[in-house]
Parts: C-alpha cells; structure tokens; sequence
C-alpha cells in the first residue's frame, strides 16, 4: 500500500492501528490532524510536563462533551439538536487527539485514560462538570468554554510543541463555529422575552464562581514557556470579549464571588463521579470491547 | 382553504410552524458556476440561524460552497390540485421540441 499512498503519511500502516482503521470516524476530509496519525507519528513523545499539559486539554473537552452528549434527542429543536450533537462530536474529537498525544508519552491509549483513570486523576476543571441545566445555562457554559478554547487554540497555533499546534489548528475551526453558535443565541436569549433574558441572567450568577479556575497558573507552566499557554494571559482578552457580547445582549457580567475549585490537582465537584460512572461503566465491565 | 403550497407540498406554510419557528427552504450551490439547488427545509427563529442550521443539516460532508435559504411562506408555488390545467398545454405539441424535425436536405453540418 504505501507505494500507492497519495494522501495521510499515515495511510500506508493504518491496518498496524487494528480496528480505528475500520472505524467510520476514521475518513477526515482534508489534511486535519487525527487521533490514528497522533499514534503512528515517529516524532518523540511529548516531555512529561507536555504530557501533563495535554491531559489537561484533552481532559476539559471530554468531561464537556460526556456532559453535552445527554443533549441528543432532548434539544429544544430537531436543529438544534443536530448543533448540538456537531459540538459534542468536535470536543470529543479534540479529547481524543489530546488524550492520544499525553498517553504515549505513558505507553497508554486515549482510552486507557479515558475509560480507567479514576476520578482524581482527572485534571479537568469545574465548569465543564456542571449539570447542563436549561437551555440558558447551556448556552452560557458553552459561550464560556468557546471563548475561552478559541483564545487558548489560537495562541496553541505558536507553540514549540508541533502536535499540540496541528491539534489546535484542527480544533480551532471548529472552536470558531462553536463560538458563533452560542454567541449567537446569547443574544436571541438576551433580546428575546422577558423570561429568556431572566434565565440567562440566573444562568450567568449560577456558571461565573467556575470561570476563574480556567485563568489559574500551575508551576507546570514554569516547564512550558513557548509549549503551553500560561491560561492568567488569556484573561483580559476573554473579560473583553464576554463584556463587549453581554452588552450587546443586554445583559450584565455577573458581580458574584469565585468558587474555590481545584479540578487540574483532581479535587472534584460532586457530579464527576456520576459522569465518569456513566462513561465508564461499559469499557470498565467489559475490557477490550469492540464493536 | 389556501390554494398555495410550499415546495413540500404542505398545504399552507404557516401552518408548517414547529414551536413558533417558521419554515425556511434551503438552497445548496454545489460548486463554483453551478446554480443553487433546492436541498430541503428546516425550522429556524430567524435567518442568520437558518443559515447555521443550514450549514449543519445540508452540508456537513461537503456539498456546497454557498447556501440560501428563503421563508418558505415567501415562496408562491403552484398549486398541486392545478397540475392538469397548468402543466397539459406543451403535451402534444411536439414541434416546439428540436427533434421534430427533420434535417433539411443538403445541410451537411447540423
């Protein structure tokens, strides 16, 4: 085959990846970065401190896109329903690329560390665990995370680590569309009706105490200067992005206190084990499944 | 009862609501110099988001490089019940097709 290979540098030795090379998931139009070429690349393993960077990354879009998924069939809309799901699959698509980059540097697959860490060891903050709550606060969780991955991937696009930036560029655009989407129902809610402007304003007090934990430093960033991006720069350009929409919507960032949360050291709110019991339980009962 | 219908057939676009969002018909160009084409329909509250869910339902695996999407109440459609009468005419008039006729004698390059 790879006399013939034209297209992924990959291609040639995808039947050595077993069944991900069988996978419908697997056809992925244009030269975007996936999860199958993130383990056949010859390039060195990601540094411990990267790796740990990685996890992080991948460990928000998964917890996010496990939590988002219980949207399917319950959308308000067949449409939106259809945008939403799109949403759930491109985080999870990032997780997996994320989750695939850390875990060779361990010798673990992505599901490995998706489906048998326990829940301190995961790394992913305490936004993305919230309940999904009504439309609204979906709305608002989604518009914080999108805001805030799309600052975040497009600084990624100058990192020293080459996956991490190819990673970024793929998640990026579809970050961009996922940001679009809740901005644009930020304001249909914030314009609409009384009641809808109400439940964002309820929705934005209940979400603010977990947006400080996405701007906190760690020491690891001490060992990624030009690999990982320190998340307290991010900051002002995030408060300027979500004040400059708030008010265009009608609404007001929210004057409430900050939750203490410390999801990157593994200390959890009380939902991520129902979340994680759920994902889990079907690889945890049978190992090695495959369909 | 309304005589117009929607490219669905529904009788009555207004009558297509779904949770008060109206109907929106949707027109894909597949390529550069081709003309857009009818591709389906979709409930949108208005029509930025009609687009958006344009983009998500009718070209996700690459169909298109642009998109429309028009009320469908805006559109006036012919009437279904009407097909006979507004539709019969061209039949048996077959000289207003080319190959009704026949070539000329002489005429070596037609």
């Amino acid at each position: 085959m790879s006399g013939t290979s034209t297209g992924h540098a990959a291609d040639h030795s995808l039947d050595s990846y077993g069944d991900a090379a069988a996978s419908a998931t697997r056809v992925t139009p244009g030269n975007a970065l996936r999860p199958e070429d993130i383990v056949l690349q010859d390039t060195a393993p990601a540094s411990e401190a990267a790796a740990q960077y990685a996890l992080r990354l991948g460990d928000d879009a998964l917890v996010y896109a496990q939590r988002m998924a219980h949207w399917v069939s319950r959308a308000p809309e067949l449409e939106e329903d259809v945008a939403l799901g799109n949403i759930t699959l491109d985080q999870l698509g990032h997780a997996r690329s994320f989750l695939t980059y850390a875990g060779k540097a361990w010798g673990k697959t992505e599901d490995d560390l998706a489906y048998f860490r326990e829940e301190e060891e995961f790394t992913s903050v305490h936004l993305v665990e919230q309940p999904n709550g009504d439309f609204a606060e979906t709305t608002v969780r989604g518009l914080f995370l999108a805001i805030y991955q799309h600052l975040l991937y497009t600084r990624l696009l100058d990192s020293a680590d080459e996956t991490l930036a190819a990673i970024s560029a793929k998640a990026l655009k579809e970050v961009d569309y996922h940001l679009e989407h809740f901005e644009m129902w930020t304001l249909r809610l914030g314009l609409g009706t009384d009641e809808s402007a109400r439940r964002m304003r309820v929705a934005l007090d209940k979400l603010w105490p977990y947006v400080d934990e996405l701007f906190t430093d760690e020491p690891l960033y001490d060992e990624l200067e030009g690999v990982a991006v320190r998340p307290s720069t991010l900051r002002a350009d995030w408060d300027a992005r979500l004040g400059e929409l708030l008010e265009r919507a009608g609404l007001a960032v929210p004057q409430v206190p900050y939750a203490m949360c410390h999801g990157r050291r593994g200390e959890h709110s009380e939902h991520l084990g129902y979340i994680l019991a759920e994902m889990q339980v079907l690889a945890r009962k049978h190992p090695g499944a495959t369909w | 009862m309304s005589k117009t219908s929607t490219p669905n057939g529904t009788q009555s676009a207004t009558s297509a609501h779904s949770a008060g969002w109206p109907l929106w018909e949707v027109f894909v160009r597949s390529s550069r110099g081709l003309s857009h084409v009818h591709a389906g329909s979709l409930h949108a509250p208005d029509a930025e988001m009609a687009v958006r869910n344009a983009r998500d339902l009718y070209t996700r695996r690459n169909e298109g490089v642009s998109l429309w999407v028009v009320r469908s109440e805006d559109i006036m459609t012919s009437d279904p019940d009407d097909k006979d009468a507004m539709f019969e005419s061209p039949k048996g008039k077959d000289y207003r097709h080319a190959t009704y006729y026949t070539k000329s004698e002489g005429v070596k390059h037609l």
